[in-house]
């Protein structure tokens, strides 16, 4: 009886003991600024940094492997806090939002019809989409799904709509999309085409009455602000000027492609 | 001393008496991080390493404290200190010397501590290899071979498991079978197939 007693205890002290010990001379001394700049961050551990949670992203800030902005769901505030954290200069960033390219949804032609699995990953793998169009939008809502703010529904048009002040850039339904509709983009360069087919006009007359034909009528109105390349018009922000017509070129777009939001 | 002593450690402890598919050990981990291959590779490997070594050390408690002092009796306590003490020694140690590794086996040492396994294969080796009283031949090589043993049987069924779950991901499996259901079975299924290495005894 004593010496199961006795066993037990010095047993149980030694190893207490040299744990602690351990811990002593092993002591990892970490930079008491990851923690204040941990605090800084939203705490969600949403990963839209790419980086495992919030605890790796405030090491990889504090070590310089990455940009103060990484959090785009913190937006500007989280930034300022860090800047002050650090005691850096504070970065002004663009506030950015997703931004889908696609106004076909119900208009747009269908090639078969589907009745399996409703997620826009699923069909999409099935002959490359039940839709005529090969880039367009496929109307399953894979992107509202994934959407953790609840920013991004279908509209009555079966296209997904991105609310401009729940949107954090969080690029989740970037990922979604199976055919990269969904971009980011500068939430104050709210003219955009809105479609990505680089099909030739007549293939996009058949499949979509919404699609880019590439006429070249925004790339005369605009002053080199949209240009057209391979069948497609695209819009350079940084050659807008404060004159550009941007209502002229939406009114003017035959198949209405171009659009302002917000 | 005869090889087939060693070959039959061996084979018995990665088949005929698998932990997780024929003891019924570790049961915990092996539905919890069995949804991805790599984690569950890297869960094997941690475990493999914590039984190897907790064998040994257990060995050591067992010859030279327990035995002589005619206190066997205090197996199972005495054991699970050593080998808590001694994960989270490890663990300390790793996340002093290589941040990498503490970074992949850092979150699945505590829960290695308390794991079933390690206990079992320490309390298998004083089982197996002392007769009352003694340690029998090459007690100790055999015990760290055993315990070795074991937690490569451990990584084969847990690398069977999440192989089989990544590909039901992709499976229209009904909605209330998903995940741990579907792993039950699966797990029951593979525990049949197991059964065979030991045989039928009625």
């Amino acid at each position: 009886m004593l010496i199961s007693i006795l066993t037990m205890s010095i047993m149980g002290l030694l190893f207490g003991l040299g744990l602690a010990y351990a811990s002593k001379i092993f002591r990892v001394e970490l930079d008491p600024n990851i923690e204040r700049v941990l605090h800084a961050l939203p705490g969600a551990n949403c990963g839209a940094c790419g980086m495992a949670g919030c605890a790796s992203l405030a090491e990889a800030i504090v070590k310089g492997k990455a940009d103060i902005t990484s959090c785009a769901p913190g937006g500007q505030e989280v930034y300022n806090r860090i800047a002050e954290v650090l005691g850096i200069e504070k970065k002004v960033k663009k506030k950015k939002i997703a931004r889908v390219r696609c106004n076909g949804g119900k208009r747009s032609v269908d090639r078969y019809e589907y009745t399996g699995f409703k997620k826009c990953s699923a069909v999409n793998l099935l002959s490359g989409g039940s839709k005529a169009c090969r880039f367009g939008c496929l109307g399953f809502g894979d992107c509202v799904t994934v959407c953790p703010f609840d920013a991004i529904h279908l509209n009555e048009n079966n296209i997904p709509v991105v609310d401009r002040i729940k949107c954090t850039a969080c690029g989740k339904c970037v990922k979604a999309c199976p055919r990269q509709i969904i971009i980011l983009g500068n939430a104050s360069d709210n003219v955009y085409v809105k479609c990505i087919s680089r099909d030739k006009a007549a293939v996009v007359r058949n499949a979509c009455p919404a699609g880019c034909i590439a006429c070249r009528i925004c790339e005369k109105l605009s002053g080199g602000v949209f240009t057209v390349e391979d069948n497609l018009s695209r819009a350079d922000y940084a050659k807008a000027k404060s004159d550009t017509p941007w209502q002229v070129v939406i009114e003017k777009c035959p198949t209405k492609c171009i659009v302002k939001e917000g | 001393m005869d090889i087939s002593i060693f070959l039959s450690v061996i084979i018995g402890a990665i088949f005929i008496n698998n932990f997780i598919l024929s003891k019924f050990l570790g049961l915990c981990s092996f539905i919890g991080i069995s949804k991805e291959t790599k984690p569950a590779l890297y869960m094997g490997i941690s475990v493999t390493f914590v039984i190897t070594c907790a064998s040994m050390i257990t060995w050591v408690i067992y010859r030279f404290i327990l035995v002589p002092y005619h206190i066997e009796y205090l197996r199972t306590i005495s054991f699970i200190l050593v080998i808590a003490s001694f994960v989270q020694f490890v663990e300390i140690v790793i996340k002093r010397f290589s941040h990498a590794l503490y970074k992949t086996l850092g979150i699945y040492l505590p829960l290695i501590t308390v794991n079933c396994a390690v206990l079992g294969a320490a309390v298998l080796n004083s089982e197996m290899f002392f007769k009352p009283g003694v340690s029998t031949l090459a007690s100790f090589t055999l015990s760290a071979l055993q315990g070795f043993c074991v937690g490569i049987g451990y990584i084969l069924v847990m690398l069977f498991m999440s192989g089989i779950r990544e590909r039901l991901e992709l499976c229209d499996i009904p909605a209330s079978f998903k995940n741990a259901p579907i792993a039950f079975i699966i797990a029951s299924l593979m525990s049949m197939a197991f059964m065979g290495f030991a045989g039928f005894r009625f």
